[in-house]
């Protein structure tokens, strides 16, 4: 029976949470309660953020000059960054949509954060190109329209298609999340008061939870997962695409587009737990987050990791064995040229480290997550910089090679969009519930007076 | 003049009472009413006997847009200025694929969020006034409008389903 199966599975990944009104109570209290570990965390974000806009306004008052970008290095920090922040996004809609279409019964509790997530990172993403073409007050020039010759842009181009496929994704992703918010908007509206109910009143639509509105909404979830599905993957088979298309030795390969999209999945789960580990322990979701959920995202990471190093052997091996002077030349330089710490980084922190995710005992210890999801978030930072910088310092005349080395005011866009993002996520799980009330109840079991016996409280 | 009570408004702490009431009022040909939950629920929607949802025709139709756009808009676009570009012919299909394919998926997913809107009636503007916070929260509801005959039987069903509580709304305002 449904209800059968229902209430097992509610008391599998949620056995603390007694009654729905519960889930109410705990999820919209952490509205109302900042606590000190939150202000220390805002502030420290602010301050990030502070760093941020003073390199960036550095950056436009002196000119591009100040960073390290130069021939034949001319895509360094900023492009991975974005590359990088550009992935992170993607584990969101996994969790969202084809975990949703997929029917996984631990997604309720984190899907609201992976999906915060992902809208912050494509808002930090986004930043990206604006700084990297230096000129930030030609940056409408990325959208494609007429210019003053009426000559439309090179639709034949990937830098344009990755216009479209992130803006797309910006805009398909800031949707789904906000409709998934809307039920959960009207149920912190009924606890509110004062000037957030007002506020809550307004962006939560009217929303009562009639019948009519439970039906199509529901329907719209499903299609708006069913179309979020396919742009996850092609977006970051897009972004793969800017450097596949070309024909840089390390870039030009067919594997690009599924290795991008591992590895963005790959990423951006170990940030989800990155997230939510702290959340947890700020807010003491721990009947939200449980073991549970944690080694189903540790299972992932594993899943992605696998096929991330089998990625980077594949690399190799067609390097190897495509005969090919140059592209072994390439590879060579990787591992052992000029940047080899960068590219040792990126292989132990991804292909070595997630393998104690093998082990039940890491996978159910909170802290050795936390603790490896950083090592993996630092290896795909690295990953993206290795295939950026190693491959265009050396491409194919010696004469044309180079070394870049990022300047202080690149690093200081990079650290302060960390910033940028956590202090919008921070931002989120104060003003939004961080976990999804209403999807987090169709998880739980079902309330039945029958079951429960006359007038006994369920 | 007096105030006929025009409406009742109930609400459930069980989903099976709640199921039981509609199923009763249907049988007893009473079909003008409104059902809230806290939850999407596949049982609610299936004692409603809701059918498909034209949600999908707005998702369909906004995705095929969306293609037909993304194909018209790089190919118009790139005749009205034919310039040769790495050696490719001034039509590259493929290339145009990409770009279709965001648009189909922007489309799509726009006009599903736009269909949701008109069919669901959101956003509902008019104050919250047959309405119970504890239906975000924990409870489920029922809200029958009808004839003042009609309303009495609705009563009486309403009140062999265990209701948490059963509430007249005298002015009747608004069809919830």
């Amino acid at each position: 029976m449904a209800t059968a199966t229902r209430a097992k599975r509610g008391a599998l990944t949620h056995p603390d949470i007694g009654s729905y009104s519960e889930v109410n109570r705990d999820v919209l209290g952490i509205l109302s309660r900042p606590g000190k570990g939150w202000w220390f965390l805002f502030v420290l974000a602010a301050v990030g953020v502070g760093v941020f806009f003073a390199s960036w306004g550095w950056q436009i008052y002196q000119g591009i000059g100040v960073t390290g970008l130069n021939t034949p290095v001319g895509w360094g920090v900023y492009i991975t960054t974005f590359v990088f922040w550009v992935g992170i996004a993607h584990s969101g809609t996994l969790i969202s949509a084809i975990l949703f279409l997929f029917r996984a019964p631990w997604r309720q509790s984190v899907y609201r954060l992976a999906e915060a997530m992902t809208v912050f990172a494509v808002m930090t993403a986004g930043l990206f190109p604006l700084i990297h073409v230096g000129r930030v007050w030609h940056a409408y020039w990325l959208i494609p329209y007429p210019n003053s010759r009426f000559l439309w842009p090179n639709f034949r181009s990937p830098l344009v298609w990755d216009v479209f496929a992130v803006t797309t994704y910006f805009t398909v992703s800031s949707v789904f999340f906000y409709l998934g918010t809307i039920p959960d908007l009207a149920a912190a509206r009924d606890q509110a008061v004062g000037l957030r109910r007002r506020l809550y009143k307004v962006i939560s639509l009217g929303w009562r939870g009639t019948d009519r509105e439970w039906h199509h909404f529901s329907k719209a979830y499903i299609f708006l997962a069913a179309l979020a599905t396919p742009l996850v993957l092609s977006v970051h088979s897009v972004v793969s695409w800017d450097f596949a298309m070309s024909i840089v030795p390390g870039w030009h390969a067919t594997v690009f587009a599924p290795y991008f999209v591992a590895g963005a999945i790959f990423s951006g789960v170990a940030m989800v737990i990155t997230l939510a580990v702290p959340m947890r322990k700020i807010f003491g979701l721990e009947s939200y987050l449980t073991i549970k959920h944690f080694d189903a995202l540790a299972k992932l990471c594993l899943l992605t990791s696998l096929i991330v190093l089998y990625a980077y052997l594949t690399e190799f091996f067609m390097a190897w064995y495509s005969g090919e002077a140059i592209e072994r030349a390439s590879f060579w330089n990787r591992l052992f040229g000029h940047y080899w710490w960068a590219s040792w980084t990126m292989l132990i922190c991804n292909g070595i480290v997630p393998v104690l995710l093998w082990f039940k005992r890491v996978r159910h210890s909170i802290a050795a997550l936390f603790v490896i999801s950083i090592f993996i978030n630092i290896g795909m930072w690295f990953e993206r910089y290795v295939i950026i910088v190693t491959s265009l310092s050396h491409e194919y005349e010696p004469f044309a090679w180079g070394v870049y080395r990022p300047s202080l005011t690149e690093m200081g866009i990079l650290l302060g969009s960390f910033a940028w993002f956590g202090f919008w996520f921070l931002l989120f799980t104060r003003l939004l519930p961080p976990v999804a009330i209403a999807e987090l109840k169709e998880v739980l079991p079902l309330p039945y007076r029958r079951a429960a016996g006359e007038g006994e409280a369920r | 003049m007096s105030m006929q009570p025009r409406g009742l408004l109930a609400s459930f702490e069980y989903l099976d009472s709640t199921l039981d009431a509609i199923k009763t009022l249907r049988q007893e040909r009473i079909r003008k009413f409104t059902v809230y939950s806290p939850l999407p629920e596949h049982h609610l929607e299936a004692a409603m006997g809701y059918g498909q949802s034209p949600v999908r025709v707005f998702a369909l139709v906004g995705g095929l847009t969306g293609a037909a756009a993304g194909f018209a808009f790089t190919s118009f676009t790139s005749m009205e200025w034919p310039l040769v570009t790495g050696g490719k012919p001034i039509l590259s299909i493929p290339a145009y694929v990409v770009i279709a394919f965001e648009l189909t998926i922007l489309f799509g997913a726009l006009a599903t969020v736009i269909g949701l809107f008109l069919l669901s009636r959101l956003p509902h503007l008019g104050p919250l006034l047959i309405y119970d916070p504890e239906f975000t929260a924990g409870r489920f509801g029922i809200h029958v409008f009808a004839s003042p005959e009609e309303l009495e039987k609705a009563r009486r069903i309403l009140e062999e389903h265990h209701p948490a509580e059963v509430r007249e709304d005298r002015e009747g305002v608004g069809r919830a």
